[in-house]
């Protein structure tokens, strides 16, 4: 491997993008540890409050699956540290000492009171962190106590709690957001008014994961009733990439760095990020699916891909597809799609006919093929390119979408003849 | 049994490894397995296997609802097809039917197993079902009876009853079933499964079964025209066709159909009779059926003569391929010309054959395998003169597209008309779309007796 994965965020080097998010993996010395010596970069530990410390229920995890029993996505309603600060700091200070090219960034919640935050921000600096994320986005029991959620759904609260972190400290400060907010870049701007030099998001997507039809109550049940809690894996990556990109591309947050959380399971969902903009990674879900071996090939894989592409570092491809995203008004409404059959490769399954005959376009029409079986033939005339049949279909590469030579200008919405709108 | 001197398989192979010879051919899938297995299934549109499924399942349909967790809908699904779905799923030759059509054959070089899927699903609905999935139509009036108690007769019974007809169903034998009871190999029809099904399809209700009454002996197809609305035969191809040269009536030469019979009936597999040198003389899957339990058994060795070559056997490419796996020697292009022996068959005679412009030609080459037990399963026919009075040709019995025979409200299905394969799920379909028929025509002709 060519390719450096070392690289900075915040002003803060690390030997790879892949750190820990702040959550049960990361809840203590021995696990962080495990962590390290698998080879993830950093950690954010585990989310630090004022003492006493929470108590927890029992259980604590639902699971949303395919009905293939793929795993798609976890929620939880544990809430944040239960164990005492001083245990917690202390650990801190061993680690950083015992590993001392990893990061440590120090978690930390706190009601909205000024002079609880400047206290455990300053108990945390002092462990030897490397920088301090505030969590503003715990969507579950934290909330109904005003921290967490509640004070991330609230800009001022965001650019207060954020301002108060930064007057106390001269560590980078990342503010954690939620994405259980209408528009992502209003909490965004107001870390960044608070002071943050980055924001770390999504975290966890606030959601019921299941119904138990048998006991009729959502899951997990603690004792016959449970309550919503938050969402995170594999599925919840799509809301989480379009969040970064907005901040990413948005002027009124620019300046702003990305650690980029949600449903990153592999190196591909990894580069996909950065290449939106992010300039760290912090994975939880997959490590506890799969344990802090799935670091290896994140590692492994993204310095491939850059190799292929000739990447030497992160930065050479940091942001790359951002000018590549649009607002819809800026499409081309001139860039016509069809679909094209290879038919040596169709095994015959019939799906694309039936999803663009009943929910498209009809533009996929049977016929019999001569010595038996059946030919699927795309009807161009009807077919509007939407890429279903291509989606549904189980063989790679049997359907390509092929651009339309015809010769036409672009052209957006805007200047459309049929925009009402039209200036 | 045999009157020879033959040795009990008993006295040839410990206890312990006989039952785990005749315990189940195919494992049954758990649930995890089915899932998994499920999700292999594209859910196809039109699905190919739908169409070489003589009964038409709608596969995907029912692999679908394994997936969804509804298992017995999924049952439902295939019931409401085929009645006997949990015998298909073990006996049907999935390799020519629907697992040969598969589209997953192709993105990954093996099918979807919807036999097992099958299996899993049926197997489940009869484990724990309180109920019988269908209902009765309200009474029609009209009576039917049905001659066999085979897949064809049970068949057309179970849909004649859905659709409100009372039925009396008369079998020759001991127990119904027909050939899902005695014609099928122990290993497929493990833990009296074919009862078990007779029993499931008859908690629909209104099917009367006599057993002990046999066409043309103490059963007369004009006393049941007179007193029922209407007849369906399934009566199979209820004689074994006999092997004509010197020695067929030596003691040790058996029709394999009574071996496979014997086996089946046989609650210790070790009292059960064979020979330590068997020759089947045959090319189909009961010629394999035999010969594949004979060595289980403990023959020494198990020779399948057939008088033309391996592609012309219409035993199926896997269940030959089973048969060489359990040890079973094949000897292709050999016609048996004389058994021999004095007080019991000690040999087979054969010669040599080859085909000649698509004619099989008989050499002067001949050869002698050593032989204590010959199982003929060259084929059964019907048998005629119970039949008097119904036109046939070509060895079965005429029938039009609606099932009906050349005698007005007779009608006929499964391997004694010519429709599909011998096969059980093809008599099934039959006995299914008769039933569908016969009704038809009743209402149309508003005969009721009510």
């Amino acid at each position: 491997m060519k390719a450096d994965l070392s690289c900075e965020i915040a002003g803060i080097r690390t030997i790879n993008p892949f750190w820990l998010a702040s959550a049960p993996p990361t809840d203590k010395k021995y696990n962080v540890e495990r962590a390290f010596q698998a080879g993830w970069g950093g950690v954010v530990w585990k989310t630090l409050g004022v003492d006493p410390p929470v108590v927890n229920v029992t259980s604590r995890y639902g699971v949303h699956r395919s009905n293939t029993r793929q795993l798609l996505g976890i929620n939880n309603i544990e809430l944040i540290s239960d164990r005492p600060l001083e245990v917690n700091l202390r650990e801190i200070e061993a680690v950083r000492r015992e590993w001392p090219d990893r990061v440590i960034i120090g978690s930390i919640m706190a009601p909205i009171d000024e002079q609880a935050w400047r206290e455990l921000a300053i108990k945390v600096a002092n462990a030897g962190v490397h920088g301090i994320e505030l969590n503003l986005g715990c969507p579950h029991g934290m909330c109904e106590r005003g921290m967490g959620s509640a004070v991330g759904q609230v800009p001022d609260l965001v650019k207060q709690a954020t301002s108060w972190v930064r007057q106390t400290t001269a560590l980078p400060v990342f503010t954690k957001l939620t994405p259980n907010v209408m528009d992502i870049l209003i909490p965004a701007e107001a870390a960044k008014a608070g002071g943050a030099q980055a924001v770390s998001l999504i975290n966890t997507v606030n959601s019921i994961i299941s119904v138990d039809l048998d006991a009729m109550a959502p899951t997990p049940i603690v004792d016959g009733r449970g309550t919503h809690g938050g969402y995170c894996g594999e599925a919840v990556k799509p809301i989480a990439l379009h969040m970064v990109a907005e901040i990413m591309r948005a002027p009124e947050t620019r300046g702003l760095e990305t650690s980029a959380i949600g449903g990153i399971t592999t190196w591909r969902d990894a580069a996909e990020f950065i290449a939106l903009g992010a300039s760290g990674i912090q994975v939880c879900t997959a490590a506890m699916l799969y344990g802090f071996r799935i670091v290896e090939d994140m590692i492994d894989g993204l310095g491939a891909f850059m190799d292929q592409k000739r990447y030497r570092s992160i930065s050479d491809f940091k942001g790359r597809a951002l000018p590549n995203v649009a607002s819809w008004n800026d499409l081309n409404m001139n860039f016509d799609l069809k679909a094209f059959i290879h038919e040596e490769k169709c095994i015959g399954c019939g799906r694309c006919h039936i999803a663009c005959e009943d929910t498209s376009h009809q533009a996929i029409r049977i016929e019999p093929k001569t010595g038996g079986g059946r030919r699927f033939v795309v009807v161009d005339e009807e077919c509007v390119g939407c890429n279903l049949c291509q989606m549904v279909c189980p063989v790679s590469d049997c359907i390509d979408m092929r651009p339309v030579a015809n010769d036409l200008p672009p052209m957006i919405w805007p200047q459309h003849p049929k925009n009402p709108l039209r200036s | 049994m045999s009157s020879t001197n033959l040795p009990r398989a008993g006295d040839l192979v410990p206890a312990a490894q006989l039952q785990e010879r005749f315990a189940d051919l195919h494992r049954p899938l758990s649930a995890a397995q089915s899932v998994v297995e499920a999700a292999r299934c594209l859910y196809c549109y039109g699905a190919p296997c739908v169409n070489a499924c003589p009964t038409g399942i709608d596969i995907p349909k029912f692999i679908h609802q394994i997936r969804s967790g509804n298992r017995d809908g999924s049952a439902r699904t295939i019931l409401s097809a085929n009645i006997m779905g949990g015998t298909c799923a073990r006996a049907c030759p999935t390799e020519v039917l629907c697992e040969a059509v598969c589209v997953v054959n192709e993105t990954e070089g093996a099918p979807v197993k919807i036999g097992l899927l099958q299996r899993h699903a049926v197997d489940h609905l009869l484990a724990t079902r309180e109920d019988h999935p269908f209902t009765r139509l309200p009474d029609s009036g009209f009576r039917i009876a049905v001659v066999g108690a085979g897949p064809a007769g049970l068949s057309f019974a179970h849909r004649a009853a859905c659709l409100g007809h009372r039925v009396t169903v008369f079998y020759a034998a001991e127990k119904p079933g027909g050939l899902n009871e005695y014609g099928l190999a122990a290993y497929k029809m493990v833990d009296e499964f074919a009862q078990r099904e007779v029993e499931f399809i008859l908690g629909v209700g209104n099917i009367a079964l006599e057993s002990g009454r046999r066409l043309g002996a103490n059963l007369d197809l004009a006393a049941l025209r007179a007193s029922y609305d209407a007849v369906f035969l399934g009566v199979g191809l209820g004689k074994a066709l006999p092997l004509d040269i010197p020695g067929t009536g030596l003691p040790g030469v058996r029709d394999a159909l009574a071996f496979i019979n014997d086996i089946r009936r046989a609650p210790d597999k070790g009292a059960v009779s064979v020979g330590r040198h068997v020759v089947v003389i045959g090319g189909g899957n009961t010629a394999i059926d035999a010969a594949i339990q004979a060595k289980y058994l403990g023959a020494t060795t198990v020779t399948i003569a057939y008088r033309r070559g391996k592609e012309q056997m219409s035993a199926t490419t896997w269940e030959q391929e089973f048969a060489s796996r359990s040890g079973v020697v094949f000897q292709y292009w050999s016609a048996p010309t004389a058994f021999v022996g004095t007080d019991a068959v000690r040999a087979v005679r054969l010669v040599v054959t080859r085909l000649e412009d698509g004619q099989l030609v008989v050499s002067k080459e001949s050869h002698t395998l050593a032989a204590d037990m010959v199982l003929v399963a060259i084929g059964q026919t019907l048998d005629e003169h119970v039949l008097s009075g119904l036109q046939l040709s070509r060895g079965k019995v005429e029938v039009d597209a609606s099932y009906q025979t050349t005698l007005p409200g007779v009608y006929a299905g499964g391997d004694c008309i010519r429709s599909g394969e011998d096969l059980t799920v093809q008599a099934v379909e039959d006995g299914k779309q008769a039933a569908l028929c016969v009704d038809a025509a009743l209402r149309r002709h508003n005969r009721g007796r009510s």
